[in-house]
């Protein structure tokens, strides 16, 4: 099972940060989401995007994690080479980290 | 006391108009709000401005007026946008002349000034923040700056009774939050009614993004007619508390879900979101479904407003040129590689090469980079080359040298596309709250 089979993700970006939220389709298996998803976790996972740390702000009342990933946006959104200077599709990742188990 | 009925009209520059005129038209608003400033519209804004002395103001500004100004004055709704960008004052004439045109009488337009602190940030030379330099390092590249005012600025607006209330740039929440302070009559101090007029901003400021509009994924996710995605609305309390909604018959949806995704969306610190007007605390909001694309939203609260006001700066950064061509069928991903082999010597010819460049395969490594695509075999790639150049000449030579893979390069290369620009980049800084001052002027018709 993965991310995907509980969960839905949206990135956004604020300067040279990038944000990224992952929403539990069914607040009962935000646990499991807390549990697999630490910062340490999703820093690993986007190794080749993220140059600095990760924060992670738990929502247990929405079901949803916040993630702030520093210096992950190629000197920001206005000067980036990148061609998804916004970060937008770092959503999609996230969605694909195997989570052991099943949902409750 | 009867809902107050805000509608999200834009959420940003180019977004689309029939979901606005729609809510004018059916909505039975209170108020309408058009957020439509990026970080960097205002620096191009004012370089369109410096060619041309009466535009500098949002491009659809005038199709936006003529789709909701004839609703505006049958019904009496307020509109509110930072449409203005670079140049209020012009923008509130073009509103006027929408009016002349549609033979509108009696429209009233306040055009809010005093976020240009472009003098100041040249006598001042602050730090930038993320950055170890300072404004005055940006030299004669530094475009704009433009202080993010809060409602404060835009309560005075609202006060002398206007119509249509224009301004550059605004914290976007507090585009909603000023109706919602005038309504109310909520202190600016009360920062716990501020905080809940934030998240409504919030929740607002990115139109369909709240109401089904980036979400959809299908199987998962399935969004109602997302073609006809309508834009949301909010019903707020006297006391800050608020249903996020949309329009009958429109498509999209409005549940635990999207609310969720736009609450989140952008934002760093949940307890900590700083507003002009109020920090804000998101860290205790509750979503609760009270009916079909019906989300009361309650619990976020607020502290002290900062001392101090957030200013983007833009400034020129050279340019970027960009080169692209694809690959198909078995062994794409090998000619594409050695395509990319084939530019990276090529920039060294050149003297490119110390220049900061990306060179990567779109459908492989492109968006995140080499590991997580890694184990995938892609049937088609398409090679990408940019390069930050100091001239547009250098630029152009990039392109160029994507396009001579034709006859050049590996075996099958198609499509090439080619592109230069010039670098408009965003900082940010900080301005004592008292270095900023707001005018607002009423134009009549």
């Amino acid at each position: 099972m993965k991310v995907r089979d509980i969960a839905m993700a949206r990135s956004g970006d604020k300067g040279n940060r990038a944000t990224l939220s992952v929403i539990a389709y069914d607040p009962k298996d935000y646990p499991l989401l807390e549990t697999v998803l630490t910062a340490e976790r999703v820093r690993e996972h986007y190794r080749d995007v993220v140059r600095g740390t990760v924060q992670r702000y738990p929502l247990p009342h929405l079901g949803a994690l916040q993630f702030v990933m520093n210096d992950a946006l190629a000197g920001g959104v206005t000067r980036s080479l990148a061609l998804d200077a916004h970060g937008k599709t770092l959503s999609g990742a996230v969605l694909d980290i195997e989570l052991e188990g099943d949902p409750a | 006391m009867k809902p107050f009925r805000i509608g999200s009209g834009a959420g940003y520059s180019g977004d689309r108009i029939d979901p606005a005129q729609d809510l004018a038209e059916r909505g039975e608003l209170d108020a309408l709000v058009f957020e439509c400033l990026a970080e960097r519209t205002i620096a191009l804004a004012q370089l369109r401005r410096s060619h041309d002395p009466q535009s500098g103001y949002d491009p659809l500004l005038k199709e936006r007026m003529r789709a909701v100004l004839p609703a505006c004055a049958r019904q009496g709704f307020k509109v509110i946008t930072n449409m203005g960008a670079a140049h209020p004052r012009a923008a509130g004439q073009a509103v006027l002349e929408i009016a002349r045109e549609l033979h509108l009488t009696g429209l009233r337009v306040a055009v809010v000034t005093g976020d240009d602190v472009l003098a100041w940030m040249r006598e001042h030379d602050v730090p930038l923040l993320e950055s170890d330099r300072t404004v005055r390092s940006l030299g004669a590249h530094l475009i704009s700056a433009n202080a993010y005012l809060g409602a404060e600025a835009l309560l005075p607006a609202l006060q002398t009774g206007a119509d249509v209330v224009i301004t550059g740039r605004v914290a976007d929440p507090a585009l909603f939050l000023a109706p919602l302070m005038h309504q109310f009559g909520w202190k600016a101090s009360d920062w716990q009614r501020l905080g809940q007029g934030i998240v409504v901003g919030h929740l607002l400021e990115c139109a369909a993004q709240v109401s089904g509009g980036y979400i959809a994924d299908p199987g998962r996710v399935d969004v109602p007619r997302l073609a006809d995605v309508g834009f949301p609305l909010a019903e707020v309390q006297a006391d800050g508390r608020a249903v996020i909604t949309k329009l009958e018959g429109t498509g999209g949806r409005v549940d635990r879900l999207t609310c969720t995704a736009q609450l989140l969306y952008e934002l760093e610190d949940p307890g900590r979101y700083l507003q002009p007007d109020v920090v804000a605390d998101f860290s205790g909001v509750r979503l609760r479904e009270e009916g079909p694309d019906r989300v009361a939203v309650e619990g976020a609260t607020g502290h002290p407003r900062p001392d101090q006001l957030k200013v983007t700066l833009g400034y020129r950064e050279g340019f970027i040129g960009e080169g692209q061509i694809s690959y198909a069928g078995p062994g794409a991903r090998e000619r594409g590689e050695l395509a990319l082999a084939v530019l990276e010597r090529r920039l060294e010819l050149l003297g490119l090469k110390a220049l900061e460049h990306r060179a990567e395969m779109i459908g492989v490594n492109a968006m995140h980079g080499p590991w997580l695509g890694a184990d995938r075999e892609p049937y088609e790639v398409r090679v990408r080359l940019a390069v930050r150049t100091a001239t547009r000449a250098h630029a152009q030579l990039v392109g160029q040298e994507v396009e001579a893979l034709y006859l050049n390069g590996p075996g099958g290369g198609g499509g090439v596309t080619q592109s230069v620009r010039e670098v408009v980049a965003a900082a940010s800084a900080l301005i004592p709250r008292e270095a900023v001052r707001c005018e607002c002027q009423v134009l009549e018709l």
